[in-house]
């Protein structure tokens, strides 16, 4: 069966240019980048020049790239390295729609005595940059705002959101992961002290990411062990996914605004065309400052999980924020930190594109939803105007 | 993702029964849009009490679609008797199991067969009429449905009750609650009769090899750490001699070392009516 991959946000397939670069460093070109041999040595080399081609991506320095194991640890180790070197601080501010690499981070560390304070955001998932300001103190140790969100692929501003946080003299980390390779970025003119990015999401392989720590910005390492990567990550380097990574970083960067044209395009073809056809829908996200790829939509009196596997058996690959689908019992943290109605939550597709997306996949998808919906909403109990059991639950945020 | 059976997949991508009975006799709904799943039961009985049609109508997982489908080919040809004694546990069985965080699917089935049937005995049942007092306000678990899952499934831990009830997944604030309910439930139900195992006496060298054996591999060790050491004097029967030597000699809480280190110890170990007493030398 022909799979049609619209899941891009949990992971890309590996470009094809991306796996032949690396593949040497699996076979013939084994040695450890540490050796002291030329054997390991001209691995060295290689990882040098994907950190360079990183650093040219991000319009950065190569010194601040360190080499990670993807974007959690990326995240992890700026959000620890920010608060050991400010042991007097104990107030940290994030959002309520970050991803878990923070949000559990944050939660983990209220429970060691910090102070966490994390902003809302409005129905359409903005957030507001008074209530960042006002939520600034003396005692603030770190502010950690995502680039763009995962589930809904709205873009925060955080260029200006680091500014103010900067002239108050904080640090500012941002988690990228979603943002890198979709849109031009520079850490030049872009205030931050951190940022995480991962290689899975632009076509290089899962377990390798890079943290850009700027020059003078406090940094430990998080890992301990070996003097690899400067002493400031340990561990004998992913060499081959290292050069994938940089592989990618430069494919990503190229016809990067003819790419997002063309995915926007395919994005709101899918999206009209699923209004148009199928009643009580619903776009979830900020329409004016969205990725290109990314489209969350719920379609109401259906449940996610089902909506999956139905599309399942005909290849199509995509994720929901339903509580069926979460491994637990709670539905999208993000989704209901927007106040999207629960009954809209179940409810819940995304679908995400990538380069390799065509129009005839969209148009696959088109063609399928709107019967496996009603075929759905035949079997439901509910319907417009029989919505009984309308209470909302509580959940933990 | 899940792990469904192929039974699970066959009867939620072609449920049977799917679709509502509209002179249906009874008539049970449980669950709500808000919560993420629900279930309306619809029966047709004949005069002399057999279930002759079952339909449903299912907003949920793929795993809720499944048990319904499977519940209503359960039931038909059924006497109400008969229905009466399906449980949440026939239903998962019926589809070759289910994931356990899914079970709450098959309780569903359950509650809404349940609710059918006592519509059809002409009690007033509404879906949002519950009966007991509600524990998880998330997803409006009553303790009567709790401690029905505890017992009929042998529940052990909230976890557990949450996979079968859902009770406890949301905000976690009724956890407390559960495990009184958990360690209420449980001590109401009637143990198994444990059997003593039949051991055959020890003989005098079999116990006084396995008190030495105790004595030097784990009682002297923790002794050691103290800076402290026990010699065995006598063992006679079931009296067992010991004395001190180091930091235990002549301490004075010696007494409760004896008692509750080294006669603790060789009761667990050896025999529950061994006495220790300390002779010093």
């Amino acid at each position: 069966m022909k799979i049609t991959y619209m899941d891009n946000n949990a992971t890309t397939r590996v470009a094809p240019e991306v796996m032949e670069e690396m593949s040497p460093f699996m076979d013939t070109l084994y040695g450890n980048p540490s050796s002291m041999h030329s054997f390991g040595g001209q691995v060295q080399k290689s990882i040098s020049q994907a950190r360079e081609r990183v650093a040219s991506a991000l319009d950065c320095s190569p010194e601040e790239i360190i080499f990670t194991s993807g974007g959690t640890e990326g995240d992890n180790a700026a959000i620890f390295a920010a608060i050991n070197a400010q042991p007097d601080k104990r107030h940290i501010v994030t959002t309520r729609v970050e991803h878990p690499a923070v949000l559990n981070t944050a939660k983990y560390l209220e429970t060691r005595g910090y102070e966490v304070t994390y902003l809302p955001v409005d129905d359409t998932g903005r957030l507001d940059i008074d209530q960042l300001r006002d939520s600034l103190r003396q005692d603030t140790a770190l502010v950690s705002v995502m680039y763009a969100n995962n589930e809904t692929g709205n873009i925060y501003p955080v260029q200006e959101m680091a500014r103010i946080v900067k002239e108050r003299g904080i640090l500012f980390h941002t988690d990228a992961v979603q943002a890198i390779g979709k849109f031009n970025l520079s850490l030049n003119s872009l205030p931050v002290d951190y940022l995480a990015m991962s290689g899975h999401k632009i076509h290089a392989p899962k377990g390798v990411g890079a943290l850009f720590v700027r020059k003078k910005a406090p940094f430990r390492p998080f890992i301990m062990g070996g003097h690899q990567e400067n002493g400031r990550r340990a561990g004998t380097e992913n060499s081959a996914g290292i050069i994938g990574l940089g592989r990618a970083m430069e494919m990503a960067s190229q016809n990067i605004d003819q790419e997002n044209a063309r995915l926007a395009g395919l994005r709101d073809r899918l999206e009209q065309g699923l209004i148009n056809s199928v009643k009580n829908t619903r776009i979830n996200g900020n329409p004016d400052a969205r990725l290109s790829n990314t489209s969350n939509i719920s379609f109401k009196y259906v449940e996610g999980e089902s909506l999956l596997l139905m599309m399942d058996v005909l290849g199509i690959c995509a994720s929901s924020g339903s509580a069926c689908t979460s491994g637990s019992l709670e539905p999208s943290s993000v989704l209901r930190a927007m106040g999207v109605p629960f009954t809209y939550v179940h409810g819940s597709v995304r679908f995400s594109l990538s380069r390799y997306t065509t129009e005839e996949e969209v148009d696959l998808v088109l063609d399928n939803l709107p019967g496996i919906i009603s075929r759905l909403r035949d079997i439901s109990p509910f319907c417009e105007g029989r919505e009984p059991g309308t209470v909302s639950p509580k959940y933990e945020n | 993702m899940w792990e469904y059976t192929d039974k699970v997949k066959e009867y939620f991508l072609n449920p049977k029964n799917a679709g509502e009975i509209s002179d249906a006799d009874a008539v049970g709904e449980v669950g709500s849009l808000a919560c993420g799943d629900a279930l309306k039961l619809f029966l047709k009985v004949d005069e002399s009490g057999v279930i002759q049609d079952a339909k449903f109508q299912t907003f949920g997982c793929a795993s809720a679609i499944a048990s319904s489908s499977v519940l209503t080919e359960m039931l038909k040809g059924k006497t109400v008797e008969e229905a009466n004694k399906i449980t949440n546990k026939d239903i998962a069985r019926e589809l070759g199991g289910l994931p356990k965080e899914k079970m709450h699917c098959s309780v569903m089935g359950q509650q809404a067969l349940e609710a059918a049937l006592k519509n059809l005995r002409g009690e007033k049942v509404a879906a949002e009429d519950l009966e007991g007092e509600v524990v998880c306000e998330c997803f409006g678990v009553t303790d009567r449905q709790i401690k029905r899952a505890i017992k009929e499934n042998d529940l052990s831990s909230i976890e557990d009750v949450t996979h079968y009830t859902k009770a406890g997944g949301g905000c976690a604030d009724c956890h407390e609650q559960l495990q009184k309910l958990l360690e209420r439930t449980r001590a109401e139900q009637p143990k198994p009769v444990q059997l003593a195992p039949k051991v055959k006496p020890m003989t005098n060298i079999q116990r006084m090899q396995l008190v030495t054996k105790v004595v030097d591999e784990e009682i002297r060790p923790s002794l050691h750490k103290d800076g402290g050491d026990i010699e065995l004097v006598d063992i006679e029967g079931l009296k067992v001699l010991v004395s001190f030597r180091g930091a235990c000699a002549g301490c004075p809480s010696s007494h409760l070392t004896v008692k509750e280190v080294v006669e603790k110890k060789l009761r667990e170990r050896v025999d529950a009516r061994i006495q220790v007493e300390e002779v010093r030398q």
